[in-house]
């Protein structure tokens, strides 16, 4: 899933202190999961506007809505009929949703209300890591399922540095090494001699560096 | 062994020499007056002297003009340059700008990661990794051909080196990764500084045990302890650094005003230790701001006079 932090309260007053109508728009999917937008978080944050705009003897309506999902046009249509009544929307889907939203309402501005991080799973609550980084020409099959281009903090693909020490990366030692862990997972995998096969040079162009990236499929449109 | 370019740390080892080479950072700022008096300082002690390439991610005079420097006062300089901060064309465009200035060493590496240095927010490339980039000077130098197939007007003449650490982790991984760089064509390893000696020796028996000592010339590092302090920090900092206790306690016997004496000795007995260990074609002496004292160490080692080659 795409995993989401908080932003900083005072991050968002700041965008929203010349708006009296505002829109608190959460997202039922990856945001939800990584309880950063929510309907949960919608209604914590919403709250904490409200106090504010209270403290300051600000007159300022807030309303909430949490849709099923805010990367598909179907959901975001609903509230059509409502969008008139904001002068702004704060999203707080990952930003996939708000440009979505944006570009759908096209004269309301759409605020962040939640730094998208990354592609990652689920640890434990409140423990999400990275696991992928769409480059769009998956490597997985050569290095035992572990992904060197998002989880080596060099990209490395004929790892590990130097620098990797007791399974940890020399970034910071809270961080596993990935190449430690592709050799863990080779040797278990009895594969451990497929490690000296030259990984060949990556081609990036389907990665970020060639641009932004689309992928279509006739055989599915309509 | 016959040499395939006209690098003298390649003839030198070529000839059964063992080669002794020397590392300058280059300055943080434009004043290349510093790299001026490394190179005067060691020139008669070392065949072959390293120039960093922004080493822990500190910015500083690049590796290439500094290399420059060395060439035109008719030094044998080996160009350092990571893969952090370059990408694919970048890398062969400062390949090609270093070979047209007959800089006719180059060491591949991957870079400290950037979070170590003066510009922890910037972005870092990592388009290739040190082991593509061994393949990437060897298809230049021998294909003559760019990585995008086009034919180079003029191939860069580089002895090809790359670096090693025998003590980083999984220790059994790393004399496979040896013969990987080796099947990417990488000619000479300078290695990570060695205070480990017994866990040197025993990666070296696997290097032998394989039989890559014939294939590649090993220099091994070496950096002398300036005090009890460094040899700390070296111990608990340093990613990938095996600094055993002994060499600390050692330090710490000799009162502080020795201390550096003593860390010169001990690096000297490495050296005399490691000249009878089968495959260490060389030695890398890494002094870092202590320039100075590499004659000292190369001529108690018994490394002076250096051959001269033609
Ligand atoms: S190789 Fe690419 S697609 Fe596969 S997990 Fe890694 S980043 Fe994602
Ligand atoms: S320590 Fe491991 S994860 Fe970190 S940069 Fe080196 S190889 Fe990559």
């Amino acid at each position: 899933m795409i995993v989401a932090d908080r932003k900083p309260i005072e991050e968002i007053i700041g965008y929203l202190k010349d708006h009296k109508n505002i829109l608190v728009l959460g997202c039922n999917e990856c945001v939800t999961v990584c309880e950063a937008g929510g309907k949960k978080e919608v209604g914590v944050l919403a709250s904490a506007l409200r106090m504010h705009a209270k403290k300051e003897g600000n007159e300022v309506k807030i309303d909430e809505v949490t849709l099923e999902r805010q990367c598909d046009r179907e959901y975001l249509d609903e509230i059509r009929d409502s969008i008139d009544q904001y002068d702004a929307v704060v999203s707080l889907a990952c930003g996939v949703g708000v440009q979505f939203t944006a570009e759908q309402y096209h004269s309301t501005p759409v605020y962040p209300g939640v730094n998208t991080c990354f592609m990652g799973a689920t640890e434990k609550r409140g423990l999400w890591t990275e696991r992928c980084q769409g480059c769009g020409q998956c490597i997985l099959a050569t290095t035992g399922s572990i992904c060197p281009v998002a989880r080596c903090a060099k990209r490395l693909f004929n790892g590990p540095c130097g620098g990797s020490t007791d399974g940890k990366c020399e970034i910071n030692a809270e961080v596993d090494c990935a190449w430690q862990l592709i050799i863990d997972r080779l040797k278990a995998l009895d594969r451990l001699d497929e490690y000296e096969k030259l990984c060949p040079l990556k081609d990036w162009s389907t990665d970020r560096a060639g641009g932004p990236r689309k992928v279509v499929r006739e055989d599915v449109q309509q | 062994m016959t040499t395939k370019t006209p690098s003298k740390l390649e003839k030198i080892l070529s000839e059964g020499h063992l080669a002794v080479t020397s590392e300058c950072g280059p300055p943080r700022g434009s004043n290349s007056e510093h790299i001026i008096k490394k190179g005067e300082l060691i020139k008669d002690h070392v065949d072959a002297i390293n120039i960093a390439d922004n080493q822990t991610s500190m910015t500083r005079l690049c590796s290439l003009a500094a290399c420059i420097r060395l060439k035109l006062m008719g030094l044998e300089p080996v160009l350092q340059m990571v893969t952090r901060d370059r990408n694919r064309i970048a890398l062969q465009s400062d390949i090609l700008g270093a070979a047209s200035f007959e800089i006719n060493n180059i060491l591949c590496l991957s870079g400290d990661h950037q979070s170590f240095g003066d510009c922890a927010q910037g972005q870092n490339v990592h388009d290739i990794d040190s082991i593509q980039l061994i393949q990437a000077v060897r298809h230049m130098r021998d294909e003559g051909k760019f990585l995008g197939g086009d034919d180079l007007d003029g191939k860069p003449q580089m002895f090809v080196g790359a670096a090693a650490n025998p003590f980083a982790d999984p220790f059994e991984i790393r004399v496979p990764r040896l013969a990987k760089k080796i099947a990417a064509g990488v000619e000479f390893i300078q290695t990570q500084c060695v205070y480990n000696l017994d866990k040197f020796e025993e990666w070296m028996k696997g290097v032998r045990d394989r039989g890559l000592h014939e294939k590649v010339y090993i220099l091994a590092g070496l950096t002398p302890m300036k005090s009890v302090g460094m040899a700390k920090y070296m111990q608990k900092r340093v990613p990938g650094m095996d600094v055993p206790d002994e060499i600390i306690e050692r330090l710490k016997g000799v009162e502080k005003g020795k201390q550096a004496d003593e860390g010169i000795k001990i690096c000297i007995e490495s050296i005399q230790r490691l000249k009878e260990c089968e495959g260490v074609a060389g030695f890398h002496i890494m002094a870092i701001e202590w320039e100075e004292k590499v004659p000292e160490i190369v001529e108690a080692a018994g490394l002076y006079p250096r051959p001269t080659v033609n």
